[in-house]
């Protein structure tokens, strides 16, 4: 019976090895240890063993058989997986780059990326975004700031005017300067505040100028605030927004609003000078009629262009390209 | 404005650094921005003068002829020339060979006809001095041959500074003014030197010009001298030189005098021709309706009672003050009497007058931002001096007349405390720091009491805008120079933050550019039409003054502009595309302003109404937001059947659908338009509620399809809500996954819905189950619904 067994044993692990597919192996695995396969024929054939020491023998030999088989098959199944697989993955093969499409993520406005690139170095600064309305009254934007019907600087800001209220009142603002007017009615100090915005000049356009355009303006507002301050600040921020390799210097300027004035200049990595905007300390009128004693608190404001920074940092040529709307310019940024 | 500051002008006032890009960067550090540094009056190295010795054609040139020449050297020698202006005896400039032309040119040996040329003969434009090229520049008879041109014309080269003069240095106007900024930071003493007094410059009989100041708010001060023994011609070349080089025309003489004082000491002043004067006087008054004058630029201008005039005795208008004479009384080549006007106008007035004629002069710039009322004497003196070099005989006649009228401003004094000075600028500084920074530029520093806390500081009066302490801070500021003061940071102890809003506001940017939704940022103001077209109410405010006439509506809404974007796209064969704005709106209201808001708008071409509410749907779950959509109210310029508002409580903030077809054909825009606009003014100020966290549960879910037919009238939301509402808290999911429209089916459509439920403590049974989906089914049946088979 020994021999019977080792037979069944040796074909079965023969017919294993040539199972094709899964579904045969599946079948050969019913037919060699199912209830009527051969080892288990062989295992009720035991029965008729004589003495128990034969049983004991061929039951051994006949569980190792089956053990033998049982693995076989197990490690035929696998072969038969892992080459579906294989054929499986060379079937399903791709070129990745076959997949050319359009974008699907919508993108923000260069200025408006610029804008809070901007915001976000000046709240690392410690500073707050405060906000106004485009249209202001005559008052917010020139008088409060220093300049009252017949100041001569108001010749500077050529006005937009609308027809609202009386002739004159009502205003496209020219600066976003009307927004500290604003703030300081709206806020004690300690002011810490930067205004972005859109601000309008008539003026007509070319490539570096628009009619409709964005500033940032910066005030600051503390007890004892000094220019030295203001220069710091200025510094701090060019550091800050164009890098450690850039500088900035003031110089000796005029506005109605600052007093003493200055420009602020960039200086690039390679030496050159980029003038850059305005800035000053409060002029004591400012902060008198935002309701600031300026014996008490003394102050500085700083502003300059967005889209020029935009411009600048995307090397468009003309600053009337970035408001065409056409998607062949957006999609590049 | 800019003022042409000529290097060798200031160099006769202060000891200058000699390169002109150090000067430039002092100047700057002063506050006088130099814009551009710039040489003129250069000359041409290798042209030289020659004389003329015959001229003769030849046969087969008919264009040119054949010009034999005297450099000096003894030489005959041939030049081709295409002009024939010149005779023998002539002075002529001619440019020798290997001669670099400013055209770019080089002067060749070049044959015509076989025979070469020794160089070229050239006009007043060839040698850069002038437009003139009618023929070859024929020069003064007595000059030595030989000789380079520029020598032989008392050329010089001058160095110019273009510099922009701020609004409140009206003195940086005239070479002194900025001479003496540079002698206070190079710590020299101006050397300035009035001109010795006409009053005392050999005085001719009395013969004077009466002045009678009939509008003394206008005019502060007018004096008049009256000169005699004038002999118009040139002036010398130096004049010339430097009044070409700081951008003014010589005239004659008197004319050029005038313009040199002006430039010098920024003090401007007319020269009249004494004969012309009707009653050998002057009358300054506003002009009246009617009246009108031909100016020196020969144009008739008419004036009104806000224009103020220079009269002669008689009443008749001579000149606009402080802008441009009159052609009347102009100085001519047969004046030899001339009454010299220098006078003090109101800046406000004049600055109304040059906006009134569109007509802005040298004299008037600086008038508009105020000269100095008391260095008319100065100004008369420098003058004479000038004049009496062309003009030997000159007589200055007694009866030098000087009005003034009430509005002459008096001589300012400030307080000024040192503590506040430090306290500004950063740094501390004593009485006589401050003293030894703006003595130099003529303010007088006095402690009062002997009171070194509180100074008294005397303008000078040709720094009219000083008239704070916060302006003398400035002025030391200056002096001590910016880039002194050092640098500090402000302590400050507040968080740097965008505040709740602007927070919401870039959050929703993110969900738009998850969306796919591109930002563009239409023009603001509108063209008549522009609201209409789109099906908007055209009511709007308008712009007075707009820069192109037509587009003066400030927009009501973002809708035009973006349908704008979208037109403009599709005409370069983009469609498809996504666009977004948020911008401010200006509707029209009554209160203070107009009732400005900020909008969102979004527009996708070739979407329809539903890509529109998914947006919607994808914006306010991640913002937080809700609204309730009323597809009765239909907004105004969007599609009837289509669109609907957006609510909350009473108030409407957004719109959702799709732009009317009408609308779409109108603009051009082929396939539809997706809408969403939301009133960001009220939806960003909404504080959404946080998000608070629902245990996932751990057992298991079970789903159920229904299918129902649903009337056409009755909206999928009341069938969702009502089978929120019966599924009640085991409710876990659910979708709209199929709808189902046919012929079949009358006024009504299929709608299946997939519905998960899952409890929380434990695995529900069937008969859990079959509850729900029956209370389910009885819910939506109420609404009119019926399950379908």
């Amino acid at each position: 019976m020994i021999e019977q067994v080792a037979a069944v044993r040796a074909e079965a692990q023969t017919r294993i090895a040539r199972a094709e597919d899964l579904d045969e192996l599946k079948a050969l695995s019913i037919e060699l240890l199912g209830k009527k396969g051969s080892l288990s024929s062989l295992k009720s054939a035991m029965a008729g063993l004589g003495t128990v020491e034969e049983k004991k023998l061929v039951g051994q030999v006949l569980n190792e058989a089956m053990k033998a088989v049982e693995s076989a098959l197990e490690a035929r199944q696998a072969d038969l997986l892992n080459s579906e697989l294989d054929e499986r993955i060379r079937r399903e093969a791709m070129d990745l780059t076959e997949f050319l499409q359009a974008p699907v993520r919508g993108r923000a406005h260069i200025v408006t990326q610029a804008w809070q690139r901007l915001e976000d170095v000046f709240i690392g600064m410690g500073f707050q975004i405060a906000e106004g309305p485009e249209v202001e009254t005559d008052w917010h934007n020139f008088e409060a700031l220093n300049m009252p019907p017949s100041h001569p600087a108001r010749s500077m800001h050529d006005t937009f005017y609308v027809d609202h209220g009386a002739p004159g009142s009502t205003v496209l603002r020219t600066h976003t300067s009307p927004v500290q007017i604003r703030v300081m009615h709206s806020t004690k100090p300690p002011i810490y505040q930067v205004m972005p915005g859109r601000v309008f000049r008539n003026e007509t356009t070319d490539s570096t100028h628009l009619a409709v355009f964005h500033q940032i303006e910066g005030l600051v507002i503390d007890k004892g605030i000094t220019l030295a301050d203001l220069a710091g600040t200025i510094e701090a921020f060019t550091k800050a927004f164009f890098g450690n390799d850039f500088g900035s210097r003031l110089r000796p300027s005029y506005f109605p609003f600052t007093e003493p004035s200055a420009e602020f200049d960039i200086r690039t990595p390679d030496g050159s000078w980029l003038e850059l905007g305005g800035c000053g300390m409060v002029h004591p009128h400012v902060l008198r009629a935002g309701g600031i004693d300026p014996e008490e608190w003394s102050g500085f404001a700083f502003g300059f262009g967005i889209d020029r920074m935009a411009k600048e940092r995307h090397g468009v040529s003309d600053v009337r390209e970035m408001y065409t709307n056409d998607i062949r310019f957006i999609e590049q940024f | 404005m800019g003022m042409r500051v000529v290097h060798s002008w200031l160099a006769d006032f202060v000891d200058l650094p000699e390169d002109p890009a150090v000067v430039a960067h002092l100047l700057s550090d002063l506050g006088l921005a130099v814009e551009s540094i710039e040489r003129v009056g250069s000359s041409v190295s290798g042209v030289v003068t020659a004389r003329v010795l015959r001229t003769e054609r030849h046969p087969d040139a008919a264009k040119v002829h054949r010009v034999f020449v005297d450099a000096g050297d003894g030489v005959e020698r041939h030049v081709w020339c295409g002009a024939f202006n010149m005779q023998p005896g002539d002075i002529v400039p001619l440019a020798l060979p290997g001669t670099n032309m400013p055209d770019g040119r080089v002067i060749e040996p070049k044959p015509i006809l076989g025979i070469r040329s020794d160089g070229m003969l050239c006009s007043s434009r060839e040698l850069d001095l002038g437009v003139d090229h009618s023929g070859i520049m024929i020069m003064s008879p007595d000059l030595a041959l030989g000789v380079p041109y520029g020598e032989a014309l008392g050329l010089r080269e001058e160095i110019v500074y273009d510099l922009d003069v701020l609004r409140n240095r009206p003195e940086a106007f005239g070479h002194v003014g900025v001479a003496r900024d540079l002698a206070a930071r190079l710590g020299q003493p101006l050397s300035w030197v009035a001109s010795p007094s006409f009053l005392e410059s050999g005085s001719g009989p009395r013969l004077a010009a009466t002045v009678e100041i009939v509008d003394g708010a206008r005019c502060g001060r007018f004096t008049t001298v009256v000169l005699s023994g004038i002999r118009v011609g040139d002036s010398p070349q130096w004049i010339a030189s430097r009044l070409t080089a700081a951008g003014m025309r010589p005239i004659n003489n008197v004319v050029d005098a005038s313009n040199f004082v002006m430039l010098e000491l920024n003090q401007p002043n007319h020269p009249y021709d004494f004969d012309t004067l009707g009653g050998a006087g002057f009358r300054v008054r506003v002009g009246r309706a009617g009246e009108s004058i031909v100016t020196l630029d020969d144009v008739e201008r008419s004036v009104d009672e806000h224009t103020l005039l220079i009269c002669d005795a008689e009443d008749r208008p001579i000149g606009l003050a402080g802008i441009m004479g009159g052609q009347n009384t102009e100085i001519s080549d047969t004046t030899t009497r001339v009454v010299l006007e220098t006078a003090w106008f109101e800046p406000w007035g004049i600055m109304k007058s040059v906006q009134h004629f569109g007509l802005r002069t040298e004299a008037s710039a600086r008038f508009e931002r105020g000269v100095d009322p008391r260095g008319v004497e100065a100004g008369v003196a420098r003058f004479v001096e000038i004049l009496r070099a062309t003009c030997p005989d000159l007589v200055v006649h007694e009866g030098w007349c000087d009005e003034s009228s009430a509005h002459l401003a008096s001589p300012t004094t400030v307080d000024v405390r040192p503590q506040r000075v430090g306290a500004l600028l950063g740094r501390p500084f004593t009485a006589d720091e401050i003293s030894a920074l703006i003595n130099p530029i003529g303010f007088g520093v006095e402690k009062t009491d002997g009171n070194s806390d509180l100074l008294r500081v005397f303008v000078p009066s040709w720094r009219p805008d000083c008239t704070l302490e916060i302006d003398i801070v400035e002025e030391i500021a200056r002096l001590y120079g910016y880039d002194n003061l050092g640098t500090s940071i402000p302590k400050s102890t507040l968080p740097g933050s965008l505040t709740p809003i602007q927070h919401r506001r870039r959050s929703l940017r993110d969900v738009l550019h998850g969306l796919g939704v591109n930002e563009a940022m239409p023009h603001p103001f509108l063209a008549e039409g522009d609201l209409a077209r789109v099906g908007l109410p055209e009511e709007a405010v308008r712009i007075v003054n707009p820069l192109v006439v037509g587009d003066d509506v400030l927009r009501t809404s973002l809708r035009p502009g973006l349908l704008h974007a979208i037109a403009f796209n599709e005409s370069h064969r983009r469609s498809g595309l996504a666009f977004y704005e948020i911008g401010h709106v200006y509707p029209p209201s009554t209160e203070v302003l107009p009732a400005e808001r900020e909008m969102l708008g979004v527009i996708v071409g070739g979407a329809d109404a539903s890509h529109a509410v998914r947006m919607w749907r994808e914006i306010s779950s991640a913002m937080g937001w809700g609204a309730r959509l009323d597809q009765s109210d239909i907004p105004a310029g969007l599609h009837p059947t289509r669109s609907g508002t957006l609510s909350i409580g009473k108030s409407s903030v957004g719109v959702v659908g799709e732009v009317h077809p009408a609308v779409l054909n109108a603009l051009g825009i082929s396939g539809r338009c997706a809408v969403l606009e939301l009133d960001l003014s009220a939806m960003l100020a909404i504080e959404p509620k946080i998000a608070q966290w629902k245990a996932t549960s751990r057992f298991p879910s079970a789903d159920f399809d229904l299918a129902f037919l649903v009337p056409e009238d009755v909206p999928a939301d009341k069938i969702d809500k009502s089978l929120r509402q019966s599924a009640g808290s085991l409710l876990a999911a659910i979708e709209l996954f199929d709808v189902y429209r046919s012929e079949d089916l009358v006024a009504a459509r299929g709608l299946g819905y997939r519905i998960r439920i899952q409890a929380s403590d434990r695995t529900l049974t069937d008969a859990e189950i079959g509850a729900v989906r029956v209370k389910c089914i009885e819910a939506v049946t109420k609404l009119g619904a019926r399950l379908r088979d």
